[in-house]
């Protein structure tokens, strides 16, 4: 079986221009790759190679300073995530482009099974059955469920992770951005994350996911691609 | 994705204005008041769309020009130049070709407003239920427990305790105020709501629960929100997209989270760097 295409990334650099200091100082640099539905590609390299750039230009966090982001679209749209207006990209997000970033970035007060399920929310679904799903998922990953009502500001750095993770992954988008999902977790838990996302690929989902350990990579990557740090001419 | 506003090239000065002033301001210059005439231009060249349910934040300082736009658009004044269409349900509307009761309309039924100094959203001779019925009065003939029963309805939503109702709004704490004017503004479950600094100068705690409220009441009632604020911390908290306004000039504008973690405006660095 070929898997399609999802996103197809050619010559996307990342430059950040601090005005205060007039200097350049430059993170990803021509970066190709791609991702495929229902596979994972894993994005390897040294830190300061500009993985996190990689993700956060494809989100639209940062704006790529030159390079295509092709996506292909649920509509069957090729999309320059580049290029898109910011309605576009609202939209993607809220239908079919997920991001599990490194730290847990959540509404102040709101309540875990609240924040995993937001993304349902923005869909449509209702509280009841957001709530519901939101309360499989964290069981499935091991969150306590006495922590479900209480908001994850006071969690550990593995509970937060969990919880970010979750709610990346409840509402199955078509293309998921991981920023090391299981930089925080001990090998048990590391476990049930790696099968969580094994069966999501299995469900379709394309995976573009940044990975510390090598041992990671083999045991999910389907495709690596290594950065190495950007050379600053002087 | 449905739009329901879309602003066009809105302009604004105060005073007699000259051929130059437009030319001579803005952040080059790093002034609004025109060298040639004195006048200021509060806003120049304001375009961007919204659409139903989507919270605009427009963020900047103090004379950036960023309460100029909404009060421009709640009809509080009326711009020198631009255009502004309503997508309301019965029909397109050009906000500054309307007549005078058009515009009263549109104001009492379809916007809601919310200023920074509740002074300017309530009537502080007549009870906190007084200035929810005052609203409702104005869009539509109701019977007075009808009245009073949507404005406790209200209070309660907004957290205000209805014992209270039929108090003086002067007799409020500031952030009891903002809940009233907000109660006031959702009377008629209007679709468009402008926020001008609604939590500026309140206690951090009571910022907090107004702006859960107002999160709330976008998630409920889908309603469009244009929030306008100095503060990051708001626009980080609301809005999905942001406008960055100097010396009345749209500078930057992109994704909230962007605007934030990637921005290329030099103002607009200094501005996220200088965040606690």
């Amino acid at each position: 079986m070929t898997s399609k295409a999802l996103l197809r990334v050619e010559n996307l650099s990342k430059t950040f221009f601090l005005h205060e200091q007039n200097k350049v100082i430059p993170s990803s640099s021509q970066v190709n790759l791609t991702v495929y539905s229902g596979k994972l590609t894993a994005l390897i390299g040294p830190t300061g190679a500009g993985k996190s750039s990689v993700l956060k230009s494809i989100y639209r966090t940062y704006l790529p300073s030159s390079g295509r982001l092709l996506y292909e679209t649920a509509a069957g749209v090729t999309l320059d995530l580049a290029l898109a207006l910011e309605h576009q990209i609202l939209e993607l997000r809220r239908e079919e482009i997920g991001f599990v970033t490194q730290f847990l970035h959540t509404l102040p007060r709101q309540k875990t099974l609240d924040v995993v399920a937001m993304p349902l929310y923005r869909q449509g679904v209702g509280k009841l059955e957001g709530r519901a799903r939101a309360a499989e998922l964290l069981a499935e990953l091991n969150i306590p469920e006495r922590l479900w009502e209480v908001p994850p500001a006071t969690f550990s750095g593995g509970e937060k992770q969990r919880v970010n993770l979750a709610r990346g992954l409840i509402a199955s988008p078509r293309l998921l951005l991981l920023d090391e999902p299981t930089a925080s977790l001990d090998a048990k838990t590391t476990d049930r994350v790696v099968d969580l996302i094994q069966r999501k690929k299995q469900q379709g989902v394309g995976m573009l996911a940044i990975f510390h350990h090598a041992d990671l990579v083999k045991r999910m990557a389907d495709e690596v691609v290594e950065l190495s740090v950007p050379v600053v001419s002087a | 994705m449905d739009k329901i506003l879309e602003v066009k090239g809105l302009s604004q000065v105060y005073g007699k204005g000259c051929d130059l002033c437009f030319a001579s301001t803005g952040p080059e210059f790093e002034t609004n008041i025109c060298p040639h005439c004195g006048s200021i231009v509060a806003l120049h060249d304001l375009s961007f769309d919204l659409y139903k349910g989507e919270i605009l934040g427009i963020m900047g300082e103090s004379g950036s020009g960023k309460s100029t736009a909404v009060k421009c658009l709640y009809f509080d004044q009326m711009p020198v130049s631009g255009s502004a269409l309503f997508f309301d349900d019965s029909g397109q509307k050009p906000l500054f070709k309307l007549n005078p009761a058009q515009r009263r309309s549109l104001r009492n039924h379809r916007f809601g407003m919310v200023y920074q100094n509740p002074n300017l959203g309530l009537n502080f001779d007549i009870s906190a239920g007084g200035n929810i019925a005052e609203r409702l009065l104005m869009s539509q003939v109701m019977n007075y427990s009808e009245i009073r029963e949507r404005a406790r309805e209200l209070l309660a939503r907004t957290e205000v305790l209805t014992e209270r109702m039929d108090e003086l709004p002067k007799n409020f704490s500031g952030g009891m105020q903002q809940r009233v004017q907000i109660a006031k503004a959702l009377a008629t479950r209007p679709p468009l709501l402008l926020l001008d600094e609604v939590t500026t100068g309140l206690d951090l705690s009571v910022q907090a629960k107004i702006l859960d409220l107002i999160l709330e009441i976008q998630s409920e009632l889908n309603t469009a929100m244009i929030v306008v604020t100095h503060d990051l911390g708001v626009i980080r908290l609301l809005a999905g997209r942001t406008l960055v306004m100097k010396y009345g000039r749209v500078i930057e504008r992109g994704l909230t989270d962007q605007i934030l973690e990637d921005p290329q405006h030099a103002y607009t660095q200094q501005l996220v760097a200088s965040a606690l």
